[in-house]
């Protein structure tokens, strides 16, 4: 274990930065996840929102600065399958059904003795728990694109991950799917009890899905602020034409401009 | 309002595989009478311009030599199906390790791709009697020369095919810690296959064109040996139903090919 980290954080970043070349993606980035909860991560285009994610789930390595998952290493994290991650676009393999497209990530690694966290629900009850019964065994060219999101939403929840990273999972739908989807996927954290990581760029769904909503700036991407969202839980739909969610909204917009 | 929903959908679906079915015969229907017309024009201006049979015979008597040949026809068909079949195997396979070695190693391709592509520019006529010279009179150096032909076609597809998957999708494979092997055959192999079955539908007819040109090099049965037979012999009525024969045999070759696909790619 890295230390000074306990298990209540679900990862952890100290003074990270990513470089490419002369490009600063992100500098010095320190933040604790905390565990069970639900950050938005919000900042304007170039700000490093899906190099934070990209770098949390080891797809990058940090160029300083040190990141942690669940006191492992990212690497160690990934695999031990601790996180999962979504995509903007739903990265379905287009000649597996939507059944087993959600059970891919238990066919790889099996035969290298990668250890699976062995999930208490089936692919099928997952494909259930994302409103997808009954279509289970269509090719992901039949399925719409919230469908085909939520395929790769229970997908990622196969393995348990006690963390779940999503890169702008919604940004590619209409409102009123995304509205759904939203709503849907705070049951899903809320059943899971999993920590989830969600990029937007919408300035409202960052509000309404966050417990906490990380804020970055760009030029380089730094960390701006972390702002603690107090609405009551569940969230619903209305909660959305309240003061409180405005204000918060506009307060966000406002250092939204400032970044 | 699900109910209604559905029965409207219903309606829509009926409707649209109606308008579908008609587009469909429509499709048939236009290039067959557009083919049958143009027989008949040349029937008609065969008859009316005198023109002698061993210069352009008429249809009709190309259909004549085709039932009154048939045995014949068909005792030069196999040979040349077999040389076909088997060239069709052995090119496309050869190709199909080529290029998953190149797709594996960098080095691999870089010494081999400039040979492939300069084997490729040796016409197949010119190359024909040599391979003829090298194999003998049998039927290897047929086999030879339409492995050849399909040869180069399916490589260029098939890397570019098992190159097709996503920047994503190799990303999700590298987060659920995928080895190469795994992606090879989960991602990969799959995401060739459309690009594969398209060199395939090229390589099912000519590897009929180098069966036959093989045949023309050298031999005493085979499609292409009876074109040069009914050619030297001014048989026209003869020359006219092998070459109807071999498109036939082209024809099959391309229908199982696209048969097969359909029945793999349903994505």
């Amino acid at each position: 274990m890295l230390d000074g980290t306990n298990m209540d954080t679900a990862a952890s970043l100290k003074r990270a930065s990513v470089r490419f070349g002369s490009l600063t993606a992100l500098q010095d980035v320190s933040l604790d996840i905390e565990s069970g909860a639900f950050y938005t991560i919000l900042g304007p285009s170039g700000c490093g929102k899906s190099t934070l994610l990209r770098l949390v789930s080891d797809l990058i390595p940090a160029s300083s600065g040190e990141v942690s998952v669940l006191g492992k290493t990212t690497e160690q994290a990934r695999l031990a399958r601790e996180f999962a991650f979504v995509f903007q676009d739903a990265t379905l393999l287009p000649w597996r059904s939507a059944l087993k497209n959600v059970e891919l990530p238990l066919e790889i690694g099996r035969s290298r003795g990668i250890q699976l966290p062995v999930g208490t629900r089936t692919p099928r009850e997952l494909l259930e728990l994302v409103g997808l019964k009954g279509r289970e065994n269509a090719l992901p060219h039949e399925l719409s694109g919230g469908m085909r999101q939520r395929v790769a939403i229970a997908r990622a929840l196969v393995c348990q991950p006690k963390l779940l990273l999503m890169d702008e999972p919604f940004g590619a739908l209409d409102e009123m799917t995304r509205d759904r989807l939203n709503l849907q996927l705070l049951d899903i954290w809320r059943e899971t009890g999993t920590t989830i990581l969600f990029v937007t760029h919408s300035i409202s769904e960052a509000v309404f899905l966050g417990q906490k909503v990380v804020m970055l700036q760009a030029h380089p991407g730094r960390l701006r602020d972390v702002v603690e969202i107090k609405l009551p839980d569940p969230r619903t739909i209305k909660m959305r034409d309240t003061p409180e969610f405005n204000q918060y909204c506009g307060y966000l917009r406002d250092l939204l401009e400032t970044c | 309002m699900a109910v209604i929903e559905n029965i409207e959908m219903q309606d829509v679906e009926a409707q649209e595989l109606a308008e579908a079915r008609k587009r469909k015969m429509m499709a048939v229907a236009v290039p067959l009478g557009t083919a049958l017309g143009l027989i008949a024009l040349w029937q008609i201006g065969v008859k009316a311009f005198g023109v002698p049979t061993y210069i352009a015979p008429a249809p009709s008597d190309v259909a004549v030599t085709f039932v009154e040949k048939f045995p014949i026809l068909l005792e030069n068909f196999w040979p040349t199906l077999f040389e076909s079949v088997a060239g069709f195997f052995v090119g496309n396979l050869a190709a199909i390790l080529i290029a998953v070695a190149f797709v594996h190693s960098r080095h691999v391709e870089r010494a081999f791709f400039p040979i492939a592509v300069f084997v490729n520019t040796i016409p197949i006529l010119a190359i024909a009697p040599i391979l003829v010279l090298i194999f003998g009179p049998g039927i290897t150096a047929k086999v030879v020369i339409a492995a050849l032909i399909c040869f180069f076609p399916t490589l260029v597809n098939m890397v570019r095919g098992l190159q097709a998957v996503s920047p994503q999708a190799l990303e999700l494979a590298r987060i659920l810690s995928a080895s190469k092997s795994e992606v090879f055959w989960k991602m990969r192999l799959p995401s060739s296959l459309p690009f594969l079955f398209s060199a395939l539908k090229i390589a099912a007819t000519t590897s009929v064109i180098g069966a036959i040109v093989g045949e023309w090099v050298g031999a005493d049965l085979g499609l292409g040996a009876l074109i040069i037979d009914a050619t030297f012999n001014f048989n026209s009525p003869l020359l006219y139903a092998t070459v109807f024969m071999s498109s036939g045999l082209s024809v099959i070759m391309f229908a199982t090919v696209a048969t097969v696909e359909r029945a793999v790619i349903r994505w």
